[in-house]
């Protein structure tokens, strides 16, 4: 069956209508419009697909989008400030932490969570952190070290 | 596909009184759907908004009464959990990643009924009950109180009725000088699935012996059980005499299964490597010792740095 819910996204409300048995992933995707946030293994596993869902992580490939309405989903395509990287998004790019791309902006989701929650997160922290993103290009070391560094710009 | 928010649990109980299935994160239920395992159910009631479900409620006897909303992220960093219910913590804090443990929760947990759960053996060993809510035809609610132990009859399975929801999980006061670990055996730190595991309660005499000792175990059976012909194990102390039994008892009463995680020979080894490392973690936090959030860490269980 079909329904009409809104879905605010990155703070902009857009009304879909959707069968209720879609993921957020491919709502995000293919009604919204915004591609940032990717599919990888459509299983929880990889974390490609991870958005924020009022602050917090979630797979959105095994998250039923009419579960998301009138709460508040942030996607990489929010992170950004006006035509300014995130730290995040700059760090990973100076320190070499991207490869194919596939994974980041969901290891970006990850990371923001991480550091909204915790200002100065141990090497330990930043993995759990990460530990439901999968890289299969960098070997992680460069990563942690973005985010790492992040959070000590963010620190100020 | 029908979809609904319930706003009161009476409304979410009413729903399932005329054939809806409960929808908490879904992390369970969306990820069988997508694989095929099992389609979405016709009729879908979202319990994860329902405030009364989220809320742990310390009573004045030292018993906990844990909404069966709660996630296993605040399970995770709660303080009292993790002071007194070590080894629910410990479970908790293994559950997939942080996303997973963002949106699960403990009541989806304890009746998807796996024998791989990770909170399973934690609630057995700490003599958990769980609380079942329905209301029939009439719009009466009835409860029903049912030992963890009888509400899990196999892979996937409970004793629960359709038209039943698990409302909340309570745990009894915990004895003076008591202590709980849970460990599990995995291959990587995260998105895992237990490979074995083992919960341990004991609490300690004066003299250091034990007074009560209860272990379960994980994913060495169709479910989640409580190891039985423990009774020897009283009075004595928790030295490497009592430890080597423990495995023993162990590897005696499980009955795993191979499958591609392990065989069964391997999983008979090492659930008796757990058995007796979560009973030697249980005393050491009896006796004081902190050991951080999950005790795998603290084991160095896992794959290596």
């Amino acid at each position: 069956m079909s329904t009409s819910i809104n879905l605010r996204v990155n703070g902009t409300t857009y009304p879909v209508t959707i069968d209720e048995g879609r993921n957020l992933v491919s709502v995000i995707r293919t009604e919204v419009g915004l591609t940032g946030t990717k599919e990888g293994c459509d299983d929880c596993e990889c974390g490609a697909c991870m958005v924020l869902l009022d602050g917090r992580p979630v797979n959105s490939c095994s998250y039923l989008a009419v579960q998301a309405q009138d709460r508040d989903i942030t996607t990489i395509e929010g992170v950004m400030t006006g035509n300014e990287l995130h730290p995040l998004q700059r760090n990973l790019l100076e320190e070499g932490g991207v490869q194919c791309g596939f994974c980041t902006p969901g290891m970006i989701m990850s990371a923001t969570a991480l550091l909204s929650s915790n200002a100065s997160p141990t090497d330990e922290e930043i993995r759990i952190g990460l530990s439901g993103n999968l890289c299969r290009c960098t070997g992680y070391a460069k990563i942690l070290a973005a985010v790492e560094r992040s959070a000590a710009e963010l620190r100020g | 596909m029908n979809f609904t928010i319930a706003a009161t649990v009476k409304e979410a109980l009413s729903a399932l009184a005329s054939g809806a299935r409960p929808v908490a994160g879904g992390s369970d239920l969306v990820v069988s759907a997508r694989h095929g395992k099992a389609p979405l159910p016709d009729q879908l009631i979202a319990i994860d908004r329902l405030r009364e479900l989220q809320q742990i409620v310390v009573n004045a006897d030292g018993s906990v009464r844990i909404g069966a909303g709660v996630t296993h992220a605040e399970l995770e960093i709660h303080p009292l959990i993790g002071s007194t219910f070590s080894a629910l913590a410990d479970g908790s804090a293994l559950v997939g990643s942080p996303a997973t443990r963002h949106v699960g929760t403990l009541g989806g947990n304890v009746m998807n009924a796996s024998p791989a759960m990770d909170t399973g053996a934690p609630l057995v060993v700490l003599g958990a009950t769980a609380e079942l809510q329905s209301i029939d035809g009439s719009g009466a609610l009835a409860t029903r109180l049912v030992p963890i132990g009888e509400l899990w009859i196999g892979p996937g399975r409970t004793s629960a009725q359709p038209n039943e929801l698990c409302v909340a999980i309570h745990l009894p006061a915990r004895a003076g000088r008591s202590g709980s670990a849970y460990l599990r055996l995995e291959y990587r730190r995260a998105m895992e699935i237990a490979v074995v595991g083992a919960a341990a309660s004991v609490s300690l005499a004066a003299d250091g012996s034990l007074l009560a000792v209860s272990v379960a175990l994980t994913a060495v059976g169709p479910k989640v059980f409580a190891l039985g012909n423990m009774e020897s194990l009283r009075g004595r102390p928790v030295d490497d005499a009592l430890l080597r039994e423990v495995a023993s008892l162990a590897e005696e009463q499980a009955t795993p299964i191979s499958d591609l995680r392990a065989g069964a020979s391997y999983r008979r080894h090492t659930v008796g490597v757990m058995a007796r490392r979560a009973v030697g973690a249980a005393a050491e936090r009896a006796n004081g010792t902190t050991i951080a959030i999950p005790v795998n860490r603290a084991q160095g269980i896992g794959a290596a740095r």
